[in-house]
C-alpha cells in the first residue's frame, strides 16, 4: 500500500478530507441538536440563540416516561424531601407525577409504543427476511416457470407510493379487524420489505456457488439440511444486510402507522410528533423521546456495518 | 467391490442432446477417465452417475442394480468438484467430518476416521484450519480426504486438479494415482487434459459431442485411434492428417500426401489392407515422431523444405513443406537450424494410420 503520490494528489486528499468532515458535519447536525436538547433544562431548550454549554439533566427522559399535571402550588417541604430523586427533577420543573389511588407511578403512553415499534419491527423483519430466503433461493436455484416475470411482478408492488393505497388498506383493514393491531401492521411491514428482500437475497444466493450444495448432497444429505447447514450459513452476510435494511424501513415506518393504528398497536414515530400539538409543547421530553428512538437502528447498524457495506456493494465487483 | 454401468444413457438439455447413447461398462477398481472437449457431455455424464442430473433415457446401474430415480445421497458415491467445493464456514476437520455426520455414527468413530484420513493425505497438521487459509494443493487434499473419508463405492472426480498451476497439476496428478493403487477404488475422472488421462487412467473414454468415440486403455487410444476425431485429440503435438492417395508400384505402394510430386514409399501390402480405399477419401494421420526427417539423401526419403521450427526444450517441432500440405516432425532439438533448410524424409509405415475421410473412421490398417 505505498503507491507513489503526487504532491497534488496529496494535496486533493487533504482538500476531500475537509469536504468529507464538512459534509459529515452537516448530516450529523440534528443528531447532535435531538441529543443535545434531550438532555436540556426545558427553559434552556427554545432560547436564541441556542444554548450549546449547559448542565446536562436526565429530566427530560422522566417526563418521558411517566405522566405528570401541572403543579398548582410548589411542594411542601416534607414532600419534596419524601420524593425520590426522580420525582423531585420534575418537582424541579414545576410539575409533578401522577399517581393512581394506590400510590403507583402513572407510565406515560410512550414505553407501550416503544415497545410496539419493537415488536412490530423485529417482528416484520423475521418474516421479511425468512420468507425472502426461501423464495430467493428457491428462484436461484430451481428452474420456475415465467421466472423472470414472477421476479418482475415481486418488484412491482414497489413501483407504486405506498401511501397512495393508505385509505383503500385502511378500509380493507376496518372491515376484517386488523386495524390498530400488531399483526395488521407486521402484515402491513411484511409485505413492503418481502420484495425488496427477495431481490436483495437472491443476488447473495446467486453468488454462493451451487457446488456447495452439490457436493452436500452427494454427502448424504436431503436439500433441505444442505439448505440448513450450507446454504445459511453461507448467507449470513446477506441475511444480515437485508435484515438491516428490512429493520429500518419497519422502524422509521410513519404514514401507515398514523393511520392504521391509534392507541393498542401504535408505534413509536406517530406518538412523537402528536404529543408536540398539547398545549405549550415541552421540546426537552418530545427530544429525549426522539433520542431514544433513534438508538436501536444507531446500534443495530453500528453493529452489522461491514455486512452492511458489503451489501450495498454486492455485485459490483465480479470474481 | 463397485461396478457402474451406463446403458444407453440419454440427456437433454432443452433441444440439445447432450449425451447421445451412451453405453460403458466400469469395472470394480478400475479408474477410468472421461476426456473430450469443453461441452462434449463428460461432466454432465459424470453428475448424472452422481445423481446431480437426471437422465431422459436409459440405466445407470451400480452393481446391476438402476440408480438412476435414486438422489445423490442414497447412491453412495463421492465427488470431488473443480472448485473444491470446501465448505468456507467449517474449518478443514469439519469439512471432512461433514459426510460422516450425515451418517448415524459416534463422536469417537468420527475423529478417528477423519484422522486416519488426513494422515493419508498428510494433511494432520491443517485439520484445525479454515479452507481460506489453504494453498491450492492443500484444498485439493482436502477436497479428496472428504470424499475419501465415508469410503464410498465410487469416487467421481470432475477436473479436480484444473483449477491448480502447472507443477502443483503435476504433483497432485501423481499423487491421486497413488493414492487410488492404495485404496483402489471405483474412479470416474473427468478431464480436458490429455496429458491427465494418459498418466491416469486404466482405460479413457473419449466422448465429443454427446457421443462415445473412443474407450480403451491409453496405449490403444494413442496408437490405434478409432476416428480421426480421436485421433486428433489425443497426443501432444497433434497428429499429421492430410488427403492421401496411394498407388500401386513395382515391389511397393507409394503414400502420395495431397498434390505433392513424389509420394512416400510403404510396403506393398498396404494396398490388399486398404481394401478397395485406395482411391479418393483416403487420409493418411502421421503423429510426428512418425515423421522421419534426415540431413542426407537416402533410399525411400523425399527431399522438403523446413518452414517453422519450434524448439521445445527436450525435443523440436519442425514444420515441412510437402506439397502444399504441411508435415509436423518430432525431432532432437537443434537438429534443424531454422527454416528453409533442405531436408529428407520418410514416413514410418508402423506409425501411420489410415482413415475413411467420409465417415472419419480408422481403417484399422497396420503395417
Amino acid at each position: 500500500m505505498a503507491a507513489v503520490r503526487t504532491s497534488s494528489e496529496i494535496t486533493f486528499n487533504r482538500v476531500a478530507i475537509v469536504a468529507v468532515l464538512l459534509v459529515t458535519i452537516i448530516f450529523l447536525a440534528p443528531i447532535y441538536w435531538i441529543a443535545s436538547t434531550a438532555f436540556k433544562p426545558r427553559n434552556l431548550a427554545t432560547t436564541i440563540p441556542p444554548t450549546v454549554v449547559f448542565q446536562p439533566e436526565i429530566s427530560p427522559f422522566v417526563k418521558l416516561f411517566t405522566k405528570r399535571s401541572q403543579l398548582r402550588s410548589p411542594p411542601s417541604p416534607e414532600e419534596y424531601a419524601a420524593a425520590p430523586w426522580w420525582e423531585r427533577v420534575v418537582f424541579n420543573g414545576g410539575e409533578k407525577i401522577v399517581r393512581d389511588g394506590k400510590g403507583q407511578v402513572q407510565w406515560s403512553g410512550y414505553p407501550s409504543r416503544f415497545m410496539n415499534s419493537l415488536i412490530v419491527a423485529i417482528t416484520s423483519t423475521v418474516l421479511a427476511v425468512g420468507m425472502g430466503t426461501f423464495t430467493a433461493y428457491g428462484f436461484s436455484r430451481f428452474k420456475v416457470k415465467g421466472e423472470a416475470d414472477l421476479l418482475f411482478f415481486i418488484l412491482s408492488t414497489r413501483m407504486l407510493p405506498p401511501v397512495v393505497v393508505a385509505i383503500p388498506m385502511f378500509l380493507m383493514y376496518r372491515a376484517v379487524g386488523l386495524n390498530d393491531s400488531h399483526v395488521g401492521l407486521i402484515i402491513l411491514y411484511t409485505a413492503f420489505n418481502l420484495s425488496f428482500s427477495v431481490w436483495l437475497m437472491k443476488g447473495f444466493m446467486d453468488e454462493i456457488p451451487k457446488e456447495y450444495e452439490e457436493a452436500a448432497l452427494v454427502d448424504g444429505y436431503t436439500r433441505m439440511e444442505a439448505f440448513f447447514k450450507i446454504v445459511l450459513p453461507e448467507a449470513a452476510t446477506g441475511i444480515a444486510a437485508t435484515a438491516v435494511f428490512c429493520f429500518i424501513t419497519a422502524w422509521n415506518e410513519y404514514a401507515f402507522a398514523l393511520i392504521m393504528t391509534s392507541r393498542r398497536a401504535q408505534t413509536a414515530p406517530p406518538f412523537i410528533p402528536s404529543q408536540v400539538g398539547a398545549g405549550l409543547p415541552d421540546w426537552t421530553v418530545i427530544a429525549a423521546g426522539t433520542f431514544l428512538f433513534l438508538l436501536p437502528v444507531a446500534i443495530f447498524t453500528f453493529l452489522l456495518r461491514n455486512h452492511l457495506l458489503r451489501g450495498m456493494s454486492f455485485g459490483a465487483i465480479r470474481k | 467391490m463397485t461396478q457402474i454401468e451406463l446403458r444407453g444413457v440419454q440427456k437433454f438439455f432443452g433441444a440439445v442432446q447432450v449425451i447421445k447413447d451412451l453405453n460403458l461398462k466400469i469395472d470394480d477398481n478400475e479408474f477410468i477417465v472421461l476426456l473430450g472437449q469443453s461441452g462434449c457431455g463428460k461432466t454432465t455424464t459424470l453428475r448424472a452417475v452422481a445423481g446431480l442430473e437426471t437422465i431422459d433415457g436409459g440405466d445407470i446401474l451400480i452393481d446391476g442394480k438402476p440408480v438412476q430415480h435414486l438422489k445423490a445421497a442414497d447412491r453412495d458415491i463421492a465427488m470431488v468438484f473443480q472448485s473444491f467445493s470446501l465448505y468456507p464456514h467449517m474449518s478443514v476437520y469439519e469439512n471432512i467430518a461433514f459426510p460422516l455426520r450425515a451418517t448415524r455414527k459416534s463422536k469417537a468413530e468420527i475423529d478417528s476416521e477423519v484422522r486416519s484420513v488426513a494422515k493419508t493425505l498428510q494433511i494432520s497438521d491443517l485439520l484445525a484450519k479454515k479452507p481460506s487459509a489453504l494453498s491450492g494443493g492443500d484444498m485439493q487434499r482436502v477436497a479428496i480426504g472428504r470424499a475419501l473419508v465415508r469410503r464410498p463405492k465410487a469416487m467421481l472426480m470432475d477436473e479436480p486438479i484444473g483449477a491448480l498451476d502447472a507443477k502443483l497439476r503435476e504433483e497432485m496428478r501423481a499423487e491421486i494415482k497413488r493414492l487410488h493403487i492404495k485404496q483402489g477404488s471405483t474412479s470416474i475422472y473427468v478431464t480436458h487434459d490429455q496429458i491427465e488421462a494418459m498418466s491416469l487412467a486404466d482405460r479413457i473414454v473419449i466422448m465429443h459431442e454427446g457421443v462415445l468415440q473412443q474407450v480403451g486403455s491409453p496405449d490403444e487410444v494413442y496408437s490405434h485411434p478409432a476416428n480421426l476425431f480421436v485421433a486428433q485429440f489425443v497426443g501432444s503435438p497433434v497428429m499429421n492428417v492430410a488427403d492421401a492417395s496411394v498407388t500401386e508400384k513395382a515391389s511397393s505402394a507409394s503414400v502420395t500426401v495431397g498434390d505433392a510430386a513424389a509420394g512416400f514409399e510403404f510396403p506393398r501390402t498396404l494396398l490388399s489392407k486398404l481394401n478397395g480405399h485406395a482411391g479418393g477419401q483416403l487420409a493418411l494421420g502421421i503423429r510426428p515422431e512418425g515423421v522421419l526427417v534426415r540431413r542426407e539423401a537416402a533410399e525411400g526419403f523425399l527431399p522438403v523444405e523446413t518452414q517453422i521450427v519450434e524448439p521445445l526444450g527436450s525435443f523440436d517441432i519442425v514444420d515441412l513443406k510437402v506439397g502444399s500440405k504441411m508435415l509436423r516432425a518430432r525431432t532432437k532439438s537443434g537438429f534443424i537450424g531454422g527454416p528453409g533448410e533442405r531436408v529428407f524424409v520418410r514416413i514410418d509405415p508402423s506409425q501411420a494410420h489410415f482413415f475413411d475421410t467420409a465417415s472419419g473412421k480408422s481403417l484399422g490398417v497396420r503395417l
